[in-house]
């Protein structure tokens, strides 16, 4: 078990003019789930190779404990990896894979079997040691990806998108198998996922990844409350948040022909991005004028999908709220985002305060 | 869809009697002698001579010098043939995974330099490449007969198109378990070309088997003499008013057809499995 620090590390790709990653900065406890999380193509799995020494640093140090392991081989850094397509070797039975790593650093015989034993325990591994990958299904074969992980005892885990071939919910319970096993384990983990969700019920701490750099780093629940960029905004959170474009007046907020008072003046005056998550709005009998296109049932919940102002919006209602064509809607208090339109950062944020809108005449 | 369709049939049988009826004719006519070859031709029923035919063409002692029987010929052949398909799997296996998994320079022009030498047969090099031979004393030798045909364009592709498909991940996962390129290559990259080392066996082996032109060149002494060049001793008799031995020409042909297609048996469930589908 170890902490990793990683400093000013970037990777720039031979014969690519702009770096893939540049300039990270991030240091993870000992024991820590770090979830490096963002879209395709923003560096993330760049990066946890580049940790696991599966491609070069160009740039910064990566230290894990305190040995810097930017010159040292995949093998010797300590770490286990589980990946997306798990890797299996599909020749080896499951007690073979597992205990392939352990066997090429000479560990005794006796220790290997009393490891497997106890990592297919953990796993549920048991009845299937002596099959082959092939004969196993997909869940079975990511756990036996990650009990191939455990049985090394690392220092730390990495995670490459590892539940990103299985079912939808397989990927449910899968999730909680390797929360639980981490807990249990308390190894350092780096988990690299492109999925919000699986981001959030995962992680001690959240990494948002844009186009290469940080974008922000925090816990799921500090992120998904204060998002610091319109990006992270609408990459955490499902439906993602609405963000629409208004301007700041004085001390209130116009939105198209409505105004919705913040309570105090404001330091930022003119255009801005206004962010309000779709269960933040409240159904008021005047305010925010706000026209139905469709509806989305989810069960629990109801996703209205409509304008306000011209400009999309998305509403979370109760299954049991009544519909109509039209609704007015009122922003639930402290729970306005601003961000500058031009930069997406975002701004001081009005203190919370009943934003009770109204149409002007 | 389960419907007999009587046409179908009889192409199939068609198809099968094409194929099969040669090496009938040939196998019934070795059983008989070859006074009754040459005056009534070709038999499609079975003689009574069968058995010393073909004792007489594995232990006679023939040939200018008396030195080489049919045993000593098949077994020529099998060295031959055994020798071709391993050191080409092996040579074109290590070739490949060069090619694929290390970075050097002008990888994949050399490949494409290799690819090109398909198109040179041997026909092409004849000369050049016995004069290498006979320069270094390898002219009657199995080295000689062999290592000079074992590099293998075929092989090389196919095994550099096989170790392409194996998935990246599997070397990054080998790589963290403290695989070395040796180790990877034995416990993970060997194991999974077993049915393409199987594939390849078998048509190396029949080229190697078939081989016939190279070892006339390669070899005078008759020890070293292929079943394929037998065959042809045996017909080459027109001594005088002898009758030549066509019923231990045809025993000959049928021994040499014999191992190919035992091969051929044993492997193909692997073969197929290898020109198919991959162990994945």
């Amino acid at each position: 078990m170890a902490s990793i620090d990683i400093s000013n590390v970037s990777k720039t790709y031979p014969g690519a003019s702009a770096p893939s990653v540049s300039d990270i900065n991030l240091s993870i406890r000992d024991g820590e789930f770090i979830v490096l999380v963002g879209p395709s193509g923003c560096g993330k799995s760049t990066l946890l190779r580049m940790v696991a020494g599966l491609e070069d640093i160009t740039g910064g140090e990566v230290h894990i404990g305190d040995r810097l392991v930017n010159r040292v081989d995949p093998a010797d850094r300590d770490i286990a990896m589980v990946f997306q397509n798990y890797a299996l070797y599909p020749h080896m039975t499951v007690r073979e894979n597992m205990a392939y790593g352990l066997k090429n650093r000479r560990t005794p015989a006796t220790e290997i079997e009393s490891r497997v034993a106890e990592a297919a325990r953990m796993l549920e591994l048991g009845p299937y040691l002596d099959r082959k990958p092939r004969a196993l299904s997909g869940g079975q074969r990511q756990r036996v990806a990650m009990g191939r992980a455990v049985v090394r005892q690392p220092a730390a885990f990495l995670f490459d998108e590892p539940l990103s071939n299985l079912d939808a919910k397989l990927r449910v319970s899968m999730r909680g198998e390797i929360r639980r096993l981490q807990k249990r384990l308390g190894t350092t983990s780096l988990y690299v996922t492109h999925d919000q969700l699986e981001a959030m019920t995962l992680a001690d701490r959240l990494v948002v990844l844009n186009a290469g750099r940080i974008e922000q780093v925090g816990a799921p629940l500090d992120i998904y409350h204060n998002p610091a960029s319109t990006f992270v905004a609408s990459f955490i959170g499902s439906p993602a948040m609405n963000l629409i474009d208004a301007e700041i007046r004085g001390s209130s907020l116009h939105i198209g022909a409505t105004e919705v008072p913040l309570g105090s003046m404001q330091a930022a005056q003119g255009p801005v991005t206004a962010g309000i998550r779709a269960e933040d709005l409240q159904v008021t009998g005047h305010g925010l004028p706000f026209r139905v296109d469709f509806v989305e049932e989810l069960g629990a919940q109801r996703l209205v999908h409509g304008h306000v102002e011209g400009q999309p919006l998305t509403l979370a209602l109760t299954p049991d709220a009544a519909l109509h064509d039209a609704f007015h809607l009122s922003i639930r208090p402290g729970a306005l985002h601003l961000f500058d339109t031009r930069s997406g950062r975002r701004l001081p944020q009005p203190e919370s305060g009943v934003f009770a809108s109204r149409v002007l005449a | 869809m389960n419907r007999v369709r009587p046409f179908d049939h009889f192409v199939l049988i068609l198809g099968t009697l094409f194929m099969v009826l040669p090496v009938a004719v040939a196998v019934m006519t070795s059983t008989h002698t070859a006074v009754e070859i040459h005056s009534h031709g070709l038999f499609l029923t079975p003689g009574g001579h069968g058995a010393e035919t073909y004792a007489t063409v594995l232990t006679r002692q023939g040939g200018f010098t008396g030195q080489v029987t049919g045993t000593r010929m098949m077994m020529n052949s099998l060295i031959l043939g055994i020798g071709f398909a391993v050191g080409k799997i092996v040579l074109s296996m290590a070739a490949a995974y060069a090619l694929v998994y290390f970075r050097f320079r002008f990888a994949s022009f050399l490949f494409w330099i290799i690819f090109t030498t398909l198109l040179l047969p041997l026909e092409v090099r004849i000369m050049p490449s016995y004069q290498v031979m006979s320069d270094l004393g390898l002219l009657n030798s199995y080295t000689g007969l062999i290592v000079p045909l074992l590099a293998s364009a075929t092989g090389t592709f196919y095994f550099r198109q096989f170790f392409k498909s194996v998935p990246d991940e599997l070397l990054e996962a080998a790589r963290i378990d403290g695989a070395g390129p040796f180790k990877f290559l034995i416990d993970v990259l060997i194991p999974l070309s077993r049915t393409m080392m199987a594939a390849i066996f078998i048509i190396m082996f029949v080229y190697g088997w078939n081989q016939y032109l190279w070892p006339m060149l390669m070899t005078t002494e008759e020890r070293f003499f292929t079943l394929m060049r037998g065959i042809k001793q045996i017909l080459q008799v027109w001594v005088g008013s002898q009758i030549p031995d066509y019923n231990e020409a045809f025993a000959l042909a049928i021994l040499a057809l014999a191992p190919p297609v035992l091969v051929v048996v044993v492997f193909q469930r692997w073969f197929i499995k290898g020109l198919t589908e991959s162990d994945k």
